[in-house]
């Protein structure tokens, strides 16, 4: 098999795992090596789906002992298999780097044989571009659950960040989906790169030189619409997993049919893209908008909206809190107006400084006023012609056609607008119990 | 109190030249209506040449520290390298406003100057930002060769990222809108003009790459979240150019015969064409 038929069977074998990232560390070339990270991250590339292309995302074999229905590489599917020798990976990773195509390498791989046999494939791709090569790049591996713990510590200590998917948002879905996995052989990696973590931060503190295990942190991906986790589930998941386990990032997936089977929805099911795009939004202002979960989802409202974002949800359902005074208001304040991000804030706080800030002034700062107008006073003056209401809060917020859909109810809607009947088993289901799969017993 | 004057300063273009430009506009208590190069518009406006004295130059460059802070002075710099119509007058007219409010002026982000010499400075960065990973270079005879086509004059903000990412190579990259190049060999750098540049026919490791990575780009995405719309906001079509992934015919997405897997990795083969 020539490297194009491996190239192409390991990269659409990976492609499904959305990590993309190339942030959190910063380094310089080693004497004699290549590379370079930046800590905010390169985006090398964009796919024709849109999203961002910063590594070479490769699984070292997809071929796979496990079973998982939901997986591409499951063992009983009937698909073309391949294995990189880590010297072709590590040539292969090089040549691209060369060339300026990629950041670094995303390294993941189905389970050859048993656990510790694939761990150390990917430990000796690993070693031989950062002894080899001298290669100071981007590497992000995906931890083998069940691998020897002594294997993924030395993993770690070649990469710049580790992951191990949770894959399904609860036990019960695990269950269902992916028999050979667990809770257990989930968090028991997780939990002990975090606390490899931690005594690596404690070692570099004593000694400079000590080599760094993982050191732009740990990621996660879940995959969403699989099974009937609600999105107040996944997002206290999500809330948990940052404060429990310091996670750098939870990723999300809608899950994209690759397999029939009688658990899954049906094979021509479209991927919640929508969903998927409202629990990332949720994540921003969990991780940057100093937001809980609680505040976004409740018991009572356990999914998103699909016409409103996270943030005007919680303005529209927080209307006391309006409006807010642009020139008194506290960072964390301003960051609560809808329309006003992390950079119109900052922009803000420092041109305050310098003076009382009029409306006009903020459409210089490159406020977008449109939504935030209705939202927010200079010195007690609100826009010209803007009257705070809550109806004016509404329609800043919607389009007419919308604000009646808003009206009206949530439920049925959701069919008129997104055209998605419900096609799998548990469209439609509610939840009566709050938790019932268990979710706070997972964690 | 300046008054502001009917006619422009004429200037070398450099950044030197400008700073006289302002030790000028001190000097004379005005305001000129424009600051332009000889060579761009000659004779457009009726005007004065200022002659590029290098001790005035420092003079003025050792000031705006002092008087207006740091962050003023590298803010500047950078100001002067983006591709802001006018952006000479908008430099002079900061500053000024800078010498009255001090370090301040960095934060009177309402005010209009201020505000339009923020908006180009970031435009600079993230133009520069971008080219950080959409630059793609090609290895001729051992040389990595890149082209470019930024708006900006990004070569100085891309020096330190390209040079730290490959100490040990030998790289070029060349801006065509501006007719300049950054060389680098082991461990010095340089940019320098250069006016034309024809690339040698591609070896076939080359080849091979150039292949191999286009197949990865399109495996990589997935069919049922096609989304052109989304692909081209983060990735502006004038980029595509001299991308890697898109230089090919655009129907045929299906990759050629290649040579095979042993010839491509065997390390005994020799180093690149």
């Amino acid at each position: 098999m020539d490297i194009f038929d491996k190239l192409k069977i390991l990269t659409d074998a990976a492609k499904y795992d959305v990590a993309c990232t190339s942030s959190g560390v910063d380094k310089r070339a080693t004497a004699g090596g290549i590379g370079n990270a930046a800590a905010c991250g390169i985006c090398h590339s964009f796919s024709a789906d849109g999203r961002c292309i910063s590594l070479l995302k490769v699984l070292m074999t997809n071929i796979c002992a496990y079973d998982c229905k939901y997986c591409v590489n499951r063992r009983s599917n009937d698909t073309p298999r391949a294995a990189f020798t880590p010297r072709e990976l590590a040539e292969l990773t090089i040549n691209f780097y060369r060339r300026n195509y990629i950041e670094g390498l995303f390294l993941s791989s189905g389970v050859l044989k048993n656990p510790d046999h694939t761990c150390e494939q990917m430990i000796e791709a690993l070693r031989i571009l950062r002894d080899d090569y001298r290669f100071s790049g981007y590497i992000h591996a995906k931890a083998i659950p069940g691998a020897d713990s002594a294997l993924i510590t030395r993993l770690g200590m070649l990469a710049d960040r580790m992951s191990v998917n949770i894959e399904l948002p609860s036990q019960s879905s695990l269950r269902l989906l992916a028999p050979d996995k667990s809770k257990e052989s989930i968090f028991a990696p997780m939990g002990h790169i975090r606390e490899t973590i931690r005594e690596n931060a404690r070692d570099i503190v004593r000694y400079r030189h000590a080599p760094k295990f993982a050191p732009a942190g740990q990621s996660t991906q879940m995959i969403i619409g699989a099974t009937p986790d609600t999105d107040y589930q996944i997002l206290n998941l999500t809330e948990n997993l940052y404060k429990k386990y310091n996670l750098k990032r939870v990723f999300f997936s809608a899950y994209t049919p690759v397999a029939e089977d009688s658990l899954l929805p049906a094979p021509d099911t479209k991927p919640q893209l929508w969903r998927e795009h409202r629990l990332y939004q949720a994540d921003w202002l969990l991780r940057y908008y100093d937001f809980t979960a609680d505040e976004l989802l409740d018991q009572q409202h356990q999914n998103f909206n699909p016409y409103l974002d996270p943030k005007c949800t919680w303005a529209l359902n927080n209307l006391h809190f309006f409006p807010v005074d642009v020139n008194r208001a506290a960072y964390r304040d301003l960051l609560r107006i809808p329309g006003i991000g992390v950079t119109s804030a900052k922009r803000i706080i420092t041109a305050r400084r310098t003076g009382a800030l009029r409306i006009d002034d903020l459409k210089n700062l490159g406020v977008v006023l449109k939504r935030a107008r209705v939202f927010i006073t200079c010195g007690g003056k609100t826009a010209d012609g803007v009257k705070i209401t809550e109806n004016t809060m509404l329609r800043s917020l919607l389009s007419a056609k919308t604000l009646e859909q808003y009206r009206f109810g949530f439920a049925l809607e959701q069919l008129a607008l997104f055209d998605q009947p419900p096609t799998h088993p548990y469209a439609g289901r509610t939840n009566d119990n709050g938790y019932p799969d268990g979710l706070r017993l997972l964690l | 109190m300046a008054t502001q004057t009917d006619f422009a300063y004429y200037y070398d273009g450099s950044f030197d030249g400008l700073m006289c430009c302002v030790f000028e506009s001190y000097e004379q208590k005005e305001i000129p209506v424009d600051i332009l190069t000889a060579a761009a518009a000659p004779q457009l406006f009726s005007g004065r040449t200022i002659p590029t004295d290098p001790h005035r130059a420092d003079r003025v460059l050792a000031s705006i520290p002092k008087k207006l802070g740091p962050a003023a002075l590298s803010f500047v710099k950078h100001a002067f390298l983006t591709c802001l119509p006018r952006k000479e007058l908008y430099i002079l007219l900061f500053l000024r406003l800078g010498y009255k409010h001090g370090p301040a002026v960095m934060n009177m982000l309402a005010d209009g100057i201020v505000n339009t010499l923020f908006k180009a400075v970031n435009h600079l960065n993230r133009e520069s930002h971008l080219l950080k990973g959409f630059l793609r270079f090609s290895v001729c005879n051992g040389v990595l060769v890149g082209e470019i086509e930024p708006k900006n004059f990004v070569l100085p903000l891309l020096t330190r990222h390209f040079c730290e990412r490959y100490p040990e190579e030998r790289f070029l990259i060349v801006d065509k809108t501006h007719g300049m190049g950054l060389l680098y060999q082991p461990h010095q750098a340089k940019v320098v003009p250069i006016a034309g540049l024809e690339l040698p026919e591609l070896g076939e490791d080359e080849q091979t790459f150039r292949e191999l990575w286009q197949l990865f780009y399109d495996t990589i995405a997935i069919r049922e979240r096609y989304n052109p719309a989304c692909r081209m906001s983060h990735m502006p079509k004038r980029y595509w150019k001299y991308m890697t992934e898109f230089d090919r015919p655009q129907d045929s997405v299906k990759p050629k015969q290649l040579p095979s897997a042993g010839k491509l990795l065997n390390p005994a083969a020799g180093a690149e064409n």
